[in-house]
C-alpha cells in the first residue's frame, strides 16, 4: 500500500506526461503480483465494491467528526478522500499491509465487521496512504491519469502497440496476472472471446472546419447524420446478444425487447433513439426509457426504441476493424438489405461541398439530430479518438442571456473557485427563476475574476452554496431546450455554458422566460 | 471600557492597528504588505518591524517611529499598550490594549510552534481576542517543518540534473527555509531572487545564519544544475523562471496541506511549512488566553466561529478586506 500511496501522490504532482508514463512502468515493474493488478484496476477505475462507497467514508467521518466542520472541510478541499484523509486522526503507528492483502481482508469481512476493519485501516495509515485507500472507493481517482495513458504506460513496458492492449482489454479478469505475464514475455497473449465482451468504440474529434478539412477533398469522405441518443455497441451471437453504454456498461436489462429481436453473429456499432418506424424521438423521450432499470411491457409499447447502426466491428466471426470504412459500409448495406428491425441503417447524406453539410448541420426545423459526422472512407476503426478520422460537426449553439443566481465550489483541480454556476431569467411575474447550471466555457482569468465577483458580492449562504447579488449577466450557449417539470422555470436547457460574460450588460435588458419559450419552444 | 470597532480603530486613543490606508497613528503588529502601510504620520511598533518597514518603503515612510521590545509598554492616554512575541516573522508582534478594566490582544498573524530564530509565542490572557484565521479549518494540521525538509532534499539527492526552485515570501518563509535548510546541515550555496536580497542581509545582521547567498543570475545556467533557488510565489510562473533549466517547482506554504491546491499551482514538491497556526494551535491558543469573546479578523472564520460557539465563547467575523484569502503573508 504504500507503493501505491506514494505512486498516487507522485501522479498528481506530475503534469509532464512521460514523466507520468515513467512513475507507471516503473511502479508495474518493481511491484509483484498480485498487487499491481490491483494497482492497475484502481487507476483504470474497474475496481467495484459493493459495500464501500463514497457515502460509506461520509457516514463513518460524521460519526468521528463534527459535521458541520466536515462539511466546510469537504467544500475546501473539493475532494472526499483528502478531505477525510486530512480530518482522520491516526491512532497507531503506520504499518499497512500490502494493497492486495487489504482489498482481499475487505472482500472476506462480514457486512457488521466491515465499518470497524475501515476504522482499523484508517488509525494504521498515515495521511497519504489514507487519501489513495479511500480513493480506491470512492471512483474517479481525479489525479489527472486517464485510464488511456496508464494503458499506454503498459504499451510501453511490454513494449506492445496500445491497440493491442485496447482489444483484449475488456476481456481481462482482475487482478491481470495473464496480462502481465504476457508483457513480461512469460506468456501468451490473452486470448479473449469476441463474443464475451465489449470492444472500446472509435470516437470523434469536434471539427475545426480551417483546420481539419479546408484542405482536404470532399470525396474522400462520407456523412451522417448525428443522432441526438445514445451511443450502443451491439454484441450479438447464437447465444443470445448485449447492449454496451460507450463507456463499455451493458444496458440490455432497459431494452428487453430490442435484445429478443436481434438475431446475427456480429459486433455493431449504433445510436440508440426513442421512436417508431426509424422515426427517431427526442433525447428526452429516450431519457424516460433510460431512466426504468425493467420496464413493463406496457412502458415498452408506449415507449419504443430502435437503433440506428452506423458502423460494424465484427461479422460472422470476421473482425473487420483494419478493413476500411468503405468495405465495412457495404458489408453493413447488404445486411440492411432486408428488414432488420428494430435495426435500421444510419443512411449516408450525399453531398459534394463542405458549405452543403454546413446548411445541412443547421437546419433547426427538426430536433432529432444535433450535426453531422464526417468520416474518412479509408480510416480502420481504432479504438480511441485517433486524429483525422471521424469528426463531429454539431449545430451552431443557440445562445441566451441569464443573470447569475447561485455558486458552487467546483471539485478537483478547481476545488478552491465557485465554478459551478446557477442563472436565470425573470418571469412573468418579474421573479428571477433558475433555467440552469453551467461549469465551463469561461477561461483561466475569467474565472478568477467571477470566483471575486462570488467572494466580493455574497448575500446569502445555503451551506456550501452562495448566493450573490443578482447583477451579472452572462451570456449562454446551449444546444437545445425541452420543457421540463422539474424546474420552476418549466424548461431545461441542454448542455449550457458560458459563451461570454457580459460584466457592463444591465439586468433588465436580459430576456424574459416567456421569451425564450416564444423563440426556441414554439 | 475599550471603544475598538471592527476596523481596529481605537477611538480613545485615534489609533488603529495594522491600517490600510495612511492615518495619523497606527500601531503595526508585523512588516508585511497586507498589515504593514506606508504614509503613516506616527507609528508604534517593534524595532524590527520599524527596520524592515524602512527597508521596503524607505526611510520617510512614517513621519515618526515609535519602537518598544517584546514585553514592554507604553502608556497612551489610558491605555497601556504592550507587545508580545507573534512567532510569524521577525519583529512580527501581538498587541496587548489594557485598562485596569479590560484586556484586548490583537494576534495579528501568528503561530505557536517553535521556530527557533524567533522569540517563542506566548499566550496572553486576555477578555476579548482579536485573532486571525488563515487556516482556520480541521484539516490544517502542519507537520514539523524539519520532515518536510527531508523530504525536499531527499528529492534534491536524488534528481541532480534539476534546478529547485522553491517559492516562497520575500520577507520571513524565504529567510525560515535558507534558515531551515542550514539547521539540517545543507551547506552549498543557495540562490535568491533579487527581490530578498536586503531582508535576507537584515536577518542576518540580526544573528540568524543563513549561510553563503548568491543572487540567481543568469550568467552560467549549468550553476543551476542540482541547486536551491528561493523566489517570491509569483516568480515562480513568470518569464524570470524561464532562465532556468529542468525547474523542479517548489513552494512553502500551509496551503500545499491541499494535494489539490499543490496540483492547481502546478507545484511538483509540495511544502507545508506555515508561518500562520494550524486548526489545533488556533483552538488552543483562545483556550489558553482564557477569552470569553472572540473577533476573527481574516481567514476562513465560519468554521472557527462555529467553534467558539460551541465552547461557550461569543464569536464575530470582521472579514477584514484587503487581506486576501490566497495571500499567506
Amino acid at each position: 500500500m504504500k507503493a501505491f500511496s506514494n505512486l498516487l501522490s507522485d501522479l498528481i504532482l506530475t503534469s509532464s506526461r512521460n514523466r507520468k508514463l515513467s512513475l507507471l512502468a516503473e511502479y508495474f515493474s518493481s511491484t509483484p503480483d498480485p498487487d499491481r493488478g490491483y494497482a492497475l484496476a484502481a487507476l483504470t477505475g474497474s475496481l467495484n465494491f459493493k459495500n464501500i462507497k463514497a457515502s460509506f467514508f461520509k457516514e463513518l467521518i460524521k460519526e468521528k467528526k463534527d459535521e458541520y466542520l466536515f462539511d466546510l472541510s469537504y467544500d475546501y478541499v473539493g475532494d472526499l478522500a483528502e478531505t477525510i484523509s486530512l480530518l482522520w486522526d491516526q491512532k497507531k503507528d503506520a504499518n499497512m499491509p500490502s494493497l492486495s492483502s487489504l482489498l482481499e481482508r475487505l472482500t472476506r469481512s462480514k457486512n457488521e465487521e466491515l465499518k470497524s476493519d475501515v476504522i482499523d485501516i484508517l488509525d494504521m495509515s498515515t495521511s497519504d496512504q489514507r487519501w489513495a485507500f479511500i480513493k480506491l472507493f470512492t471512483g474517479g481517482l481525479r489525479i489527472g491519469v486517464s485510464s488511456r495513458i496508464v494503458k499506454q504506460a503498459l504499451a510501453n513496458y511490454g513494449d506492445v502497440d496500445l491497440e493491442q492492449i485496447e482489444k483484449i482489454w475488456h476481456g481481462l479478469q482482475l487482478p491481470y496476472i495473464d496480462l502481465f505475464a504476457w508483457l513480461e514475455k512469460k506468456g501468451p497473449k490473452p486470448k479473449i472471446s469476441v463474443y464475451d465482451v465489449f470492444h472500446p468504440m472509435m470516437l470523434a474529434h469536434p471539427l475545426v472546419m480551417e483546420k481539419d478539412l479546408t484542405a482536404a477533398n470532399p470525396k474522400d469522405f462520407v456523412a451522417e447524420y448525428k443522432w441526438d441518443g445514445i451511443r450502443v455497441q451491439i454484441v450479438s451471437h447464437s447465444e443470445g446478444c448485449r447492449l454496451y453504454s460507450r463507456t463499455g456498461d451493458e444496458v440490455s436489462k432497459s431494452f428487453p425487447e430490442i435484445i429478443k429481436a436481434i438475431k446475427g453473429n456480429f459486433v455493431l456499432d449504433g445510436e440508440l433513439l426513442a421512436g417508431n418506424n426509424a422515426e427517431p424521438k427526442t433525447f428526452n423521450d429516450l431519457q424516460q426509457r433510460l431512466n426504468k432499470k425493467a420496464p413493463s411491457q406496457k412502458f415498452i409499447d408506449t415507449n419504443p426504441c430502435f437503433i440506428k447502426v452506423y458502423d460494424v466491428l465484427f461479422f460472422d466471426g470476421i473482425d473487420l476493424r483494419d478493413k476500411p470504412l468503405s468495405e465495412r459500409k457495404k458489408v453493413l448495406n447488404s445486411y440492411f438489405s432486408s428488414n432488420r428491425s428494430p435495426l435500421f441503417l444510419s443512411e449516408t447524406i450525399e453531398f459534394e461541398t463542405w458549405e452543403f453539410l454546413d446548411k445541412i448541420r443547421d437546419i433547426s426545423d427538426n430536433q432529432v439530430h444535433e450535426g453531422v459526422m464526417i468520416k474518412s472512407t479509408p480510416s480502420l476503426y481504432i479504438a480511441g479518438r485517433p486524429r483525422g478520422k471521424w469528426f463531429k460537426w454539431k449545430r451552431n449553439p443557440k445562445n441566451v442571456d441569464a443573470i447569475i443566481m447561485y455558486a458552487q465550489r467546483g471539485h478537483g483541480k478547481r476545488s478552491s473557485f465557485y465554478s459551478d454556476y446557477t442563472f436565470g431569467v425573470f418571469n412573468k411575474e418579474r421573479e428571477l427563476v433558475p433555467i440552469g447550471k453551467a461549469y465551463s466555457g469561461f477561461t483561466d482569468e475569467e474565472l478568477t475574476r467571477l470566483d471575486k465577483f462570488v467572494r466580493t458580492k455574497s448575500v446569502n449562504r445555503f451551506g456550501p452554496v452562495r448566493e450573490v447579488e443578482k447583477t451579472l449577466v452572462v451570456e449562454i450557449a446551449f444546444d437545445d431546450v425541452s420543457f421540463s417539470k422539474r424546474h420552476k422555470s418549466g424548461i431545461a436547457l441542454r448542455f449550457p455554458r458560458f459563451k461570454r460574460i457580459r460584466w457592463d450588460k444591465p439586468t433588465n435588458e436580459v430576456e424574459t422566460l416567456e421569451q425564450i419559450k416564444k423563440s426556441f419552444l414554439e | 471600557m475599550i471603544s475598538i470597532d471592527n476596523k481596529l480603530y481605537i477611538k480613545d486613543i485615534d489609533t488603529y492597528i495594522d491600517p490600510f490606508f495612511p492615518v495619523e497613528r497606527a500601531i503595526i503588529t508585523h512588516g508585511h504588505a497586507d498589515h504593514a502601510r506606508a504614509g503613516h504620520k506616527h507609528v508604534l511598533c517593534t524595532p524590527e518591524t520599524s527596520e524592515i518597514m524602512k527597508i521596503r518603503y524607505g526611510e520617510k515612510c512614517a513621519n515618526t517611529f515609535q519602537t518598544i521590545k517584546y514585553g514592554h509598554s507604553v502608556k497612551i492616554g489610558k491605555i497601556k499598550v504592550t507587545l508580545f512575541p507573534a512567532a510569524h516573522i521577525l519583529g512580527s508582534a501581538q498587541v496587548l490594549l489594557e485598562t485596569k478594566k479590560q484586556r484586548i490582544v490583537v494576534t495579528g498573524d501568528y503561530k505557536t510552534t517553535l521556530d527557533r530564530h524567533l522569540d517563542p509565542f506566548e499566550a496572553v490572557p486576555c477578555d476579548l481576542l482579536i485573532t486571525e484565521a488563515t487556516f482556520g479549518l480541521p484539516i490544517f494540521k502542519f507537520n514539523k517543518p524539519e520532515l518536510e525538509i527531508e523530504r525536499l532534499l531527499n528529492n534534491i539527492s536524488k534528481n541532480k540534473e534539476n534546478t529547485f526552485l522553491i517559492g516562497a515570501y520575500s520577507l520571513g518563509k524565504a529567510q525560515r527555509i535558507i534558515w531551515l535548510l542550514r539547521e539540517v546541515g545543507f551547506s552549498d550555496d543557495i540562490f535568491i531572487h533579487g527581490s530578498m536580497d536586503k531582508l535576507c542581509d537584515f536577518y542576518h545582521s540580526k544573528g540568524i545564519k543563513l549561510g553563503t547567498l548568491r543572487k540567481a543570475t543568469i550568467e552560467n545556467k549549468k550553476d543551476f544544475k542540482g541547486k536551491v533557488i528561493v523566489a517570491p510565489p509569483s516568480a515562480l510562473k513568470d518569464r524570470w523562471s524561464r532562465r532556468f533549466e529542468n525547474i523542479t517547482r517548489c513552494y512553502a506554504s500551509g496551503w500545499m496541506q491541499v494535494k489539490q491546491r499543490a496540483k492547481q499551482s502546478q507545484i511538483e514538491i509540495p511544502l507545508v511549512i506555515s508561518d500562520h497556526s494550524d486548526w489545533n494551535e488556533l483552538t488552543n491558543t483562545i483556550k489558553q488566553t482564557g477569552a470569553e469573546k472572540v473577533w476573527i479578523t481574516h481567514g476562513r472564520e465560519d468554521a472557527l466561529k462555529y467553534w467558539c460557539e460551541k465552547n461557550g465563547i461569543e464569536a464575530e467575523p470582521l472579514s477584514l478586506q484587503h487581506r486576501d484569502e490566497t495571500n499567506e503573508q
